[in-house]
């Protein structure tokens, strides 16, 4: 045992500490910062009023993913979303920033281009204007979002401000039974520790079944610690991690790649270290998850009944989830399964990599998406797109009635033209039920890609099991 | 560009009695494609606050007479969680708060709202709810909240002590701008990245 036993993430920390000032929060060094065009234009406005350039523009890489339309080209905008994508064009090339801009064929979602380019790599500190950058953290490196102030703060000085939050283990022990999946490992971590359970902390994911999980699993785990409140969610860099990341444009290469995994092989949490608080749970007992309100600790089995609002004591809860079930226009105590779907959305940082649409299509094949639910299927990159359509899984979508689009956000935040009407239900893979996420008066059910498949082909929510005997 | 300031603040508040109260609640996405900061107050709380002909909706609380003029907003547990748009406290400062009183705040918005000179306060819960049950009959309840002494107080009551960064409380009391503070650290960071990168 190591005589002062470090967690991974303490050990990220201190690596990076640029700086400490007495009373002030540390001074943190960032390896790689990623921007969109949604949460970058007012920062930007801030280092030209100030007469400054982006300082390590090597460590800055900027994507479009929000406001992108996936039909296709600008003119499918609108005047302000055109706008927002050619200024980040231009400030991208007055800092020569890298991007991956409207014609690259490998532009996509921030938090899919950089695992996918070997930007993501253990052991670094990496930040982005958005709350999902905890994805990252499936490499065992630390990423969390951040607000425009901050974005400003790194493009000037490539450090930030922080002060160093608590840590939480999640241990997940168990086997997960088929037709269970990494998205409903989360999800029933936040249906046990709620929205709010994580703040102030970091995960760190341990336990069989995360270890058990492919690469993509545990991005979408990590993906989701902020909705549980934590900025960052954490997993052990090991072997899979390597071999994800090895022979990727941005990955270490020659010498430099054996230095660097002798390097991350001493990252993962020291025996004896110990972490502020721990969760257990046990993926050998999980079923598919589904959420039935308008939060994602909102959570229940796929098979059990709505909750009852009488079965909680804390007046402030009671309300919260009598408004929820109310918005939803979901029954307390009612079963979820068989309510009609109008949209099923395959897409999202969450759940849009090659692996979730192959497990989609896998399922999907030889099936029919029902008459009355419309289904989208946004690949997560333009790299995601390609690689889909050489293995024909465009093909699969299209046969069964789903749209086949261009890489971007798309419906999990709606600000690009594809989103719900309202009263809408959609079984949704991305990461957010809040109201009106996607589309103003829509219901949002998050779920696995295989659960919205099963519901796409029933027109109701449905349990993808029986599909897979 | 001045650092936002704060040393005190004496003032109405009006009542949000919702729980975990997310930013696309508070900002929703598709005004989000905004490049300067300006207007989103008017869109603050948009589908709550608006009805769907673009009319106020009366039943909302921030559309009551009672709510005119109020720069505190006392909010529910875990205000502000989910995404990290700063577009939410550059919205909730658009409209006229200077600060928000909650049991507690997800924790990106906080950091975002003392960038904004939107102070953050938490309370227990009791004092949360004795707050709460107090401006229920007295809808005219001023509130002073003291940077300076880190408290809060109403109607002549022993002030409530509420935590906040000290970094933060510094930078609001003197006006102190973070990036230029951050900017002072540029020696240790080239020694930083000769060492390790």
């Amino acid at each position: 045992m190591s005589q002062n036993p470090k967690t991974l993430f303490q050990k990220i920390w201190d690596s990076h500490v640029v700086a400490e000032e007495r009373g002030a929060p540390t001074v943190l060094y960032i390896d790689l910062h990623l921007v969109h065009e949604v949460t970058s234009p007012q920062a930007f406005s801030v280092l030209k009023e100030r007469g400054l350039k982006v300082r390590r523009p090597g460590r800055t890489v900027a994507t479009m993913d929000h406001s992108i339309p996936t039909k296709g080209g600008y003119e499918a905008a609108d005047e302000m979303g055109r706008i927002q994508l050619r200024l980040l064009e231009s400030n991208a090339n007055a800092n020569g920033v890298r991007l991956y801009g409207l014609n690259s064929v490998q532009r996509g979602i921030v938090h899919v281009i950089g695992p996918e380019q070997g930007f993501t790599q253990p052991g670094m500190t990496i930040v982005c204007g958005d709350s999902h950058t905890s994805t990252h953290g499936a490499f065992g490196s630390l990423g969390f979002g951040i607000g425009t102030s901050e974005v400003g703060h790194v493009l000037a000085t490539q450090c930030l401000l922080q002060r160093k939050p608590k840590t939480c283990e999640i241990r997940v022990d168990g086997t997960l039974r088929p037709g269970v999946t990494a998205k409903d490992i989360i999800l029933a971590v936040l249906a046990k520790i709620g929205v709010g359970g994580g703040t102030g902390h970091v995960f760190e994911y341990t336990g069989a079944a995360i270890r058990a999980l492919d690469m993509e699993g545990r991005m979408t785990v990590c993906n989701m610690s902020i909705e549980g409140g934590a900025r960052a969610g954490m997993v052990a860099p090991d072997d899979k991690t390597f071999n994800f990341v090895h022979g990727r444009e941005f990955a270490p290469q020659g010498a430099a790649w054996d230095q660097a995994v002798a390097r991350w092989r001493t990252l993962p949490t020291d025996a004896g270290a110990t972490f502020d608080q721990t969760v257990t749970l046990d993926a050998s007992s999980l079923e598919p998850m589904v959420t039935f309100g308008t939060n994602p600790g909102q959570g229940v089995a796929i098979t059990q009944p709505l909750p009852q609002p009488s079965s909680l004591t804390n007046a402030n809860e009671r309300a919260g989830l009598e408004k929820s079930l109310a918005y939803m226009k979901f029954e307390a105590g009612k079963p979820i399964l068989g309510q009609p779907v109008d949209v099923v959305f395959l897409g999202s940082c969450t759940n849009s990599r090659l692996v979730d649409l192959r497990a989609a299509a896998g399922l999907l094949k030889g099936r029919k998406v029902a008459k009355s639910v419309r289904m989208l299927v946004v690949p997560g990159s333009q790299s995601v797109k390609l690689a889909a359509e050489a293995e024909g899984l465009d093909k699969i979508f299209k046969e069964a009635g789903a749209e086949w689009r261009e890489a971007g956000c798309s419906m999990c935040i709606a600000m690009n033209g594809d989103q719900l009407s309202p009263g809408q239900l959609a079984v949704s893979t991305s990461n957010r039920n809040f109201e009106g996420r996607q589309g103003k008066g829509g219901r949002t059910v998050l779920a696995s890609p295989l659960t919205a498949v099963a519901s796409a082909v029933a027109g109701r929510i449905a349990d993808p099991r029986p599909l897979m005997t | 560009m001045s650092a936002p300031k704060f040393t005190s603040l004496t003032a109405r508040c009006v009542v949000l009695p919702v729980q975990d109260v997310d930013t696309d609640q508070i900002i929703p996405a598709r005004f989000l494609k905004v490049t300067d900061k300006l207007g989103l107050g008017d869109k603050l709380f948009c589908d709550w606050r608006y009805l769907d002909d673009g009319s106020l909706n009366p039943k909302f609380i921030l559309n009551q007479p009672e709510a005119q003029g109020a720069e505190i907003l006392v909010a529910g547990h875990n205000f502000g969680c989910g995404s990290s748009r700063e577009h939410a406290p550059w919205a909730l400062v658009g409209f006229g708060f200077q600060a928000v009183i909650s049991t507690m705040f997800a924790d990106i918005f906080k950091g975002n709202a003392v960038k904004n000179g939107l102070i953050p306060v938490t309370i227990e819960p009791a004092a949360h709810a004795e707050l709460v049950a107090l401006r229920a009959k007295n809808p005219d309840l001023q509130i002073t909240i003291d940077l300076q002494t880190q408290t809060v107080s109403w109607l002549g009551q022993t002030p409530v002590t509420f935590p906040i960064d000290p970094f933060s409380r510094t930078c609001l009391l003197e006006g102190v701008d973070e990036l230029g503070y951050l900017q002072k650290f540029q020696t240790q960071a080239e020694a930083y990245e000769a060492a390790h990168v």
